[in-house]
């Protein structure tokens, strides 16, 4: 059997297996119905086989029409609203990023640590994956968590759950993605709280990821323009995550993820309000991975800290 | 020469083109290649059509019988993991617009359109060869691209893996289901065309049997979708060949805008598949219980709004690929309302049933099994239909299930139920009922020995197009793959019952169904211009019995009249 260990778990099987009866009532309906009548109805008997009542062909026919949509109906209002909350990503969650590469997958946790292939995870709290691919589509699925979320590139996509028991599960790579897609695999390893905090630990520790994004921002030069003092006009960056920003033809947009993202591998495409267009793409320049760490780092700018104006 | 119904009038002549002095009939006017390769009419084209796709289904079905045997054992033992991702891509492109999207229009629609309207061909004659040969051009581009040493981007060639990534015959592939895609339009085209214009004196619209119906609206949904899947394919050769970013996220490009014009097109092209099979069924079923459809008017509409809503439901493929949550709810919705006109159809289809006089001939068995199969195919589209348990499911074999009890256990056991059915009138020949009823039932169960593991399979979370597998999965694949040996095997039956009919079959009476339908009225098989009287039409289709009478009255009388 499928092991269920997750939040959202539950709620999915229950909706499953509601429309597994349903289908089992519908199908016997059907089949006795079909059974029944082909052996009462069938050539050589002596049942009655008068005319048919009109009753029969107008009433009956609307009513099992009306019966069919008010099923449809209330199964896609109760789907829909059991979605409804995964739809909405939880703000305070432990931040996971996943780059995905034929064929494998880079876990990077807030704190620094790497991983391939393998994600290590504490139970009963909420996780967010920020997703984003460096060459074609993936899928990042986990049946015993039942959910899965395509892995694009040149974008981020985000998915989240909460796993409630202890143990390994597989997670498959669900987008067919080439010659090695089935190999795309990898193990889930949901731990207490207490046990993850002690594996955290004893992995080889790195900057964590916004202070390694801090190191990039220098190495690639971006404080000469976005750093304090710099001569060049260019947007400032603290407390820019998440804030609206007007951008050169009028339109605004929020600066998320994706917008910082796009900002720095293709700077043209949305250029900030009364700013000129100098900077250069660090498309092919910067990784994906360093492109999600110099991310970070801008998402953890104060508004006011000394690095930036 | 109008011949007398039943067959101790016939000489018992053997062999393929045998025939009574003096008798012509479509078959025996020109015997040369030649007669065949430039004939315009609808019926040859529908033999030459009926030929090719025989060809490419085998071709398919070879490449999933060699699938199957791979996933017998978890580890990838039999081929390496790129051809077997050659070969499920060859089978989707084959199967889908190579056998599907042509078996029952191209064939069973072209020789029978223009006989159930009273015509003498379709209005197009030329424009429907020319379809014939566009799909012949196509069929040669993609078993080149097959022979060069395949493709590997699954027959839904999503971006940027199709256009960047992959080393295979991307765009040989590519072009060719772009020329099959004018063959199919071509088709739509000359159908709308021929209903619209030549339905003879008395066939009103109302009085059209539920096939033409069907073939009408599976030609408008052709005309319509296919041009968007040529367009999406066109723009796979620009970026590949020319570079033009019109994809590739690096330039600015955006690959869900593939995956949106592909599901624009595949998703209607499912109601091409099976639209067309709800007509035939419907055909055999009202024959073989000798009863008027129950809701014929129904049943119209319920094609037409499944034509219409088809084109709004393709979202429902994309549920996890990063669209809003606002359109997944929107595309979730008109899923579930488009089962309501397909529900129609299976309550009519069991109602017409009621009070009938069953016969269980073979195309009945294969009817009653797509019933069956149908209506599985279509509750589990209700699960795929719902978020919460397609974001679970999407892209594991429960998907690749549901998908084939629609187009195998649908589409083809219509298929195949409407090749029997029509057989006497295509050929003029009698095939072994009893091997016909043993191979439908052969098939029912290899069908489900097949694929009913594969739903349990996708529930536990098993991906389709994977290679290797964990081995929990494995009692699962091999009770499927065990199934599928079943399965080819009732395929071959076919091939053999009906090759023999060809030359030893008893002759077929003119209708041996004692079946309505202008196309029973006629030789079998038809002269060339299908009638040598043009027929009037005077009732409503499937007039087994009036309508205030018992059905079978009107065989009895049939039966008195003869005796």
């Amino acid at each position: 059997m499928l092991e269920s260990a997750s939040t959202i778990a539950p709620s999915v099987d229950r909706i499953f297996w509601v429309l597994v009866g349903l289908s089992v009532v519908i199908m016997t309906v059907v089949g006795t119905l079909v059974l029944s009548f082909a052996i009462k109805y069938r050539a050589g008997t002596k049942a009655y086989r008068g005319p048919l009542p009109d009753w029969m062909s107008r009433e009956v026919e609307i009513g099992w029409t009306v019966a069919t949509l008010f099923v449809a109906l209330f199964v896609f209002w109760w789907a829909v609203s059991a979605q409804l909350p995964h739809f909405l990503l939880p703000k305070r969650a432990l931040e996971i990023h996943i780059v995905a590469k034929q064929w494998m997958w880079k876990a990077q946790h807030p704190e620094g640590v790497r991983e391939i292939d393998a994600l290590h995870i504490p139970q009963g709290v909420p996780v967010r994956l920020e997703m984003t691919s460096q060459d074609v589509i993936h899928s990042f699925g986990v049946p015993a968590f039942r959910i899965k979320q395509d892995v694009l590139p040149g974008r981020y996509t985000a998915t989240w759950f909460e796993a409630t028991k202890a143990g390994d599960y597989h997670l498959f790579c669900t987008e067919y993605c080439g010659t090695d897609h089935a190999r795309m695999t990898g193990t889930i390893t949901v731990m207490p709280p207490e046990s993850y905090a002690t594996w955290l630990a004893a992995q080889p520790h790195g900057e964590d990821l916004a202070g390694e994004g801090a190191q990039l921002f220098t190495k690639f030069g971006c404080s000469g323009c976005h750093g304090a003092g710099a001569r060049v006009p260019a947007p400032p960056l603290a407390g820019l995550y998440d804030r609206p920003v007007t951008l050169a033809d009028g339109s605004t947009v929020t600066a998320d993820e994706d917008y910082l993202r796009t900002s720095i591998l293709r700077p043209e495409a949305q250029v900030v309000a009364g700013y000129p267009s100098v900077m250069p793409s660090y498309q092919g320049v910067a990784s994906e991975e360093q492109v999600v760490a110099m991310v970070a780092y801008i998402k953890a700018l104060e508004q006011g800290r000394s690095e930036a104006r | 020469m109008k011949r007398d119904d039943g067959a101790t009038m016939r000489s018992d002549d053997t062999g393929l083109l045998a025939r009574e002095p003096g008798e012509r009939t479509y078959l025996t006017e020109g015997t040369t290649l030649r007669s065949w390769l430039l004939s315009t009419d609808h019926k040859r084209i529908a033999i030459l059509y009926a030929v090719s796709i025989t060809m490419f289904f085998f071709i398919g079905g070879a490449a999933a019988t060699v699938i199957r045997l791979e996933l017998f054992t978890p580890k990838g033992d039999l081929v390496t993991a790129d051809t077997y991702n050659r070969l499920f891509t060859l089978h989707g492109v084959i199967m889908v617009w190579f056998f599907l999207v042509p078996s029952i229009p191209a064939t069973l629609g072209n020789f029978l359109l223009p006989l159930m309207i009273g015509a003498k061909d379709v209005a197009f004659p030329r424009l429907n060869l020319m379809s014939w040969y566009l799909y012949v051009i196509a069929g040669c581009f993609t078993l080149a691209a097959l022979l060069l040493g395949g493709v590997d981007t699954g027959w839904t060639f999503y971006t940027p893996f199709s256009t960047l990534y992959s080393n295979s015959y991307v765009l040989l592939a590519a072009f060719g289901i772009f020329v099959v895609g004018f063959s199919s339009i071509a088709t739509g085209i000359n159908f709308i065309a021929t209903v619209h214009l030549l339905r003879t004196k008395g066939m009103t619209w109302m009085r059209l049997p539920l096939f033409c119906w069907s073939m009408y609206a599976t030609s408008l949904v052709m005309v319509l979708a296919t041009p968007v899947l040529a367009m999406a394919m066109v723009l796979i050769c620009a970026e590949r060949l020319l570079g033009l970013p019109i994809f590739d996220p690096r330039a600015g490009g955006d690959p869900l805008l593939f995956q949106h014009l592909f599901w624009f097109y595949s998703h209607p092209a499912v109601y091409i598949m099976i639209l067309p099979a709800m007509g035939v069924v419907s055909e055999i079923i009202a024959c073989e219980a000798r009863r008027r459809v129950f809701g014929y008017q129904f049943m119209v509409y319920a094609m037409l709004v499944i034509a219409v809503i088809g084109f709004l439901v393709w979202g429902h493929h994309m549920f996890v690929s990063g669209q809003s949550p606002f359109a997944s709810m929107i595309f979730s919705f008109l899923s579930f309302v488009i089962a309501v006109p397909s529900a129609i159809k299976v309550f009519n289809w069991t109602g017409t049933l009621y009070r009938g006089t069953i016969r269980f001939s073979a195309p009945m068995l294969y009817a009653l099994g797509f019933v069956g199969l149908f209506t599985l195919g279509g509750l589990t589209g209700l699960f795929l239909a719902s978020i919460p348990v397609d974001v679970h499911l999407s892209d594991t074999y429960f998907v690749v299930a549901h998908f084939h009890y629609i187009m195998v256990g649908g589409s083809v056991s219509a298929f195949f139920g409407g090749l029997h059915f029509w057989w006497p009138k295509i050929t003029g020949r009698l095939y072994s009922e009893t091997f016909a009823r043993s191979a439908a039932l052969w098939l029912f169960f290899g069908f489900n020995f097949t694929f009913f593991p594969q739903f349990i399979l996708g529930y536990l979370g098993m991906p389709r197009r994977y290679h290797e597998y964990p081995p929990e999965f494995q009692v699962w694949n091999v009770m499927s793959s065990t199934g599928a040996v079943v399965l080819a095997v009732g395929y071959l039956m076919p091939l053999f019952y009906l090759g023999y009919s060809l030359f030893y079959g008893e002759r077929a009476p003119d209708n041996p169904h004692q079946a309505t339908g202008l196309e029973w009225t006629t030789t079998s098989p038809p002269p060339k211009h299908n009638f040598l009287v043009f027929p009037v039409v005077r009732t409503e289709a499937y007039a087994y019995h009036d309508w205030d009478e018992a059905p079978g009255k009107a065989d009895e009388t049939m039966q008195d009249e003869r005796a």
